[in-house]
């Protein structure tokens, strides 16, 4: 039982270093120069100093091993020493970014909040909508409110969030005046004036993501339906006299339940992707806009660090659905 | 069994066609489809102004009978502007597409049919499919630039870069089933008998294996163009598409947003358009899917 899981782990290690060693020569194929934005007074030798106090004077391979020790090794240490205050990571040389000259995950960890509010805020709010529509849709296969559902969920599938985000901040915040729309993310809550004020502007860019994610997982949960209200354990859970809810909603949504979870957990990576165009319209301060500014400016170590976070959480996620399927279904064993 | 399929010796595509037709959304969608290509590509001649035509005098106009869309804060005409657009968004979707398939189905068709391959090419596909895209895209949007801008000039060379990142980033589920496919197949009599008497492997994948696989590659062509359109726009949303003054859909849309406040009516066209044009195709792709599925095929 054990064995596939940790099979599936030591494959996942070479993947991930593959993958961060892509990006890095991908960054670093192109001329980028970190001294860029340094103003043209200071001399040229001092540039070179601090070029190299950079560590970008190096060979590939050596910045390569540099950052992989840097992000597994010391970064963690960093982490822990935060946390139980523990001073472990002293006077080691943590990933600067070249744009603030501060270490990147301190600025991953102020912004990740943000991200991690409206993204995984959608995610749950998106999930709780899709579920019963799903449900319902296949229970009553073929009628209006299927039909509608099925045209919903093509449509909120085929509009992309920069655009419906757009047309959100038209309607609710420029014709209506509802909503803000813009996240002001240095609000705090303390009271309930300030809550309220938190809901009303996270709605709109909660939504528009989480528009998305319903219009996938409610067909989803649907053909899932589908394919087990067919199947003769239905009609022996009726013959049996058991009553319609308990049939619908205990017999089978149980087992329909099996694959959609394996899709809500591989979904949660792409909603990161998402997030990056929803941050942008809604101009929310997270990690995705932190990308965006990175890009602009040149900033290699940033774009580095947060992409292969994705790719990190990509991979994760693959793994959990994986053996999230095998616990799940006694059918399946992984030998 | 009907009446007419008794008589008439009815050939695949036809029923295929059948079908198709029975699927209403599918055939709205076709419609609008065709009608935006017609209106894209054809509008270019018939309409008047030009995409790049500044008139300072008539600029921030609302619809009027003249510009229908209004103008932009240059007063250019909306209209000529997303018919514009329209060409390069459609024409890299369908570039893109052809190249992503052309990509899927090679490695698709290797992997199924050669054994020795076929582990390391689906490692590669699970290595792609763990790529987080938009931030890559990004990443090589912004690497390239300038050195293909360089190279063929500023418009040819964002097209090659998009057309070729988009590309090589979305074969990998084209493969997935492509392969699939191929590995059902080669364990067919037919295939057998084709080899008993001689013919080579690649006849047999040029004229027994890709024929059998094209349903497949036909829906992941569908699904392919419309990811392909939005990945652009949202490249081009995000300003590192095409340059300011080469109008896409995704780049209208971009340059809309800020005049939100003034003008928020002008972001209602591009947006519309590009919205419209993946919906359209993506009920072609599902009704596509079903025509082409024997299981419903016929019922």
């Amino acid at each position: 039982m054990l064995t596939y899981p940790l099979r599936r782990l030591a494959i996942s290690i070479p993947t991930l270093l593959f993958i961060s060693l892509a990006i890095f020569f991908l960054l670093n194929l192109a001329p980028n120069d970190p001294m860029a934005q340094v103003p043209l007074t200071v001399p040229p030798e001092v540039k070179e100093k601090m070029r190299e106090a950079l560590g970008y004077g190096q060979p590939l391979l050596v910045q390569y091993w540099k950052w992989l020790v840097q992000f597994f090794w010391i970064e963690p240490q960093v982490w822990i020493d935060a946390t139980f205050g523990t001073s472990l990571s002293e006077g080691k040389q943590r990933i600067i970014s070249w744009q603030t000259r501060s270490p990147v995950m301190d600025i991953v960890a102020q912004r990740l909040p943000q991200t991690l509010w409206v993204v995984g805020m959608s995610y749950v709010v998106g999930i709780l909508i899709a579920l019963p529509i799903g449900i319902y849709s296949a229970y009553r296969q073929y009628s209006v409110f299927d039909q509608v559902g099925t045209f919903v969920a093509m449509v909120g599938y085929s509009v992309p969030p920069f655009f419906s985000g757009v047309f959100a901040i038209v309607i609710f915040s420029i014709s209506l005046g509802w909503f803000p729309s813009i996240y002001d993310t240095t609000h705090q809550v303390v009271d309930w004036d300030s809550f309220v004020f938190q809901l009303r502007q996270m709605i709109m860019p909660v939504m528009v993501l989480a528009l998305q994610t319903t219009a996938q997982l409610s067909r989803f949960m649907r053909s899932s339906m589908l394919d087990n209200l067919n199947q003769d354990y239905v009609r022996t859970a009726r013959a049996k006299g058991a009553s319609e809810w308990s049939v619908v909603m205990i017999h089978v949504l149980r087992n329909s339940m099996i694959p959609v979870v394996t899709v809500i957990a591989l979904g949660i990576p792409s909603i990161f992707g998402g997030a990056i165009i929803t941050e942008q319209v809604f101009k929310v301060n997270g990690i995705g806009q932190q990308l965006i500014g990175a890009l602009y400016a040149n900033d290699l170590p940033t774009v580095q660090t947060l992409t292969f976070m994705f790719a990190f959480l990509i991979v994760m996620f693959n793994l959990i659905a994986d053996i999230l399927y095998g616990l799940l279904d006694p059918r399946i064993r992984y030998d | 069994m009907t009446e007419t399929s008794v008589h008439t010796p009815s050939s695949k595509w036809r029923d295929v066609w059948r079908q198709f037709k029975s699927h209403k959304g599918a055939l709205i969608g076709g419609v609008i489809f065709v009608g935006i290509l017609l209106f894209v590509f054809v509008g270019q001649y018939v309409w008047p102004w030009e995409a790049n035509q500044m008139n300072i005098r008539a600029r921030n106009q609302g619809p009027s009978w003249a510009h229908p869309f209004g103008t932009d804060q240059l007063g250019r005409d909306t209209m000529a502007r997303i018919i514009q657009g329209g060409q390069t968004s459609i024409t890299v979707g369908l570039t893109a597409m052809v190249l992503a398939l052309f990509l899927g189905t090679l490695v698709g068709v290797l992997a199924g049919y050669f054994k020795r391959l076929d582990g390391l090419l689906m490692r590669l596909t699970d290595l792609f499919l763990s790529l987080p895209i938009l931030p890559l895209l990004l990443v090589m949007m912004l690497l390239f630039r300038e050195t293909l801008s360089q190279l063929y000039g500023p418009e040819t060379g964002i097209f090659i870069l998009i057309v070729v990142a988009i590309g090589i980033t979305s074969w990998m589920p084209t493969a997935r089933i492509v392969r699939g496919d191929v590995l059902a197949l080669k364990e067919r009599e037919f295939i057998l008998a084709a080899r008993s008497i001689g013919t080579t492997n690649f006849q047999i994948i040029l004229r027994h294996i890709l024929p059998n696989v094209l349903s497949p590659i036909m829906v992941s062509a569908t699904l392919g163009i419309a990811n392909a359109i939005i990945t652009e726009s949202a490249l081009s949303f995000l300003g590192l598409g095409f340059p300011p003054d080469f109008p896409t859909w995704g780049r209208l849309l971009n340059d809309a947003v800020d005049y939100l406040q003034q003008y928020p009516e002008r972001v209602f066209w591009p947006g519309m358009a590009i919205s419209l044009t993946v919906l359209s195709i993506n009920y072609i792709g599902d009704g596509l899917r079903d025509a082409l599925d024997p299981r419903i095929r016929g019922r």
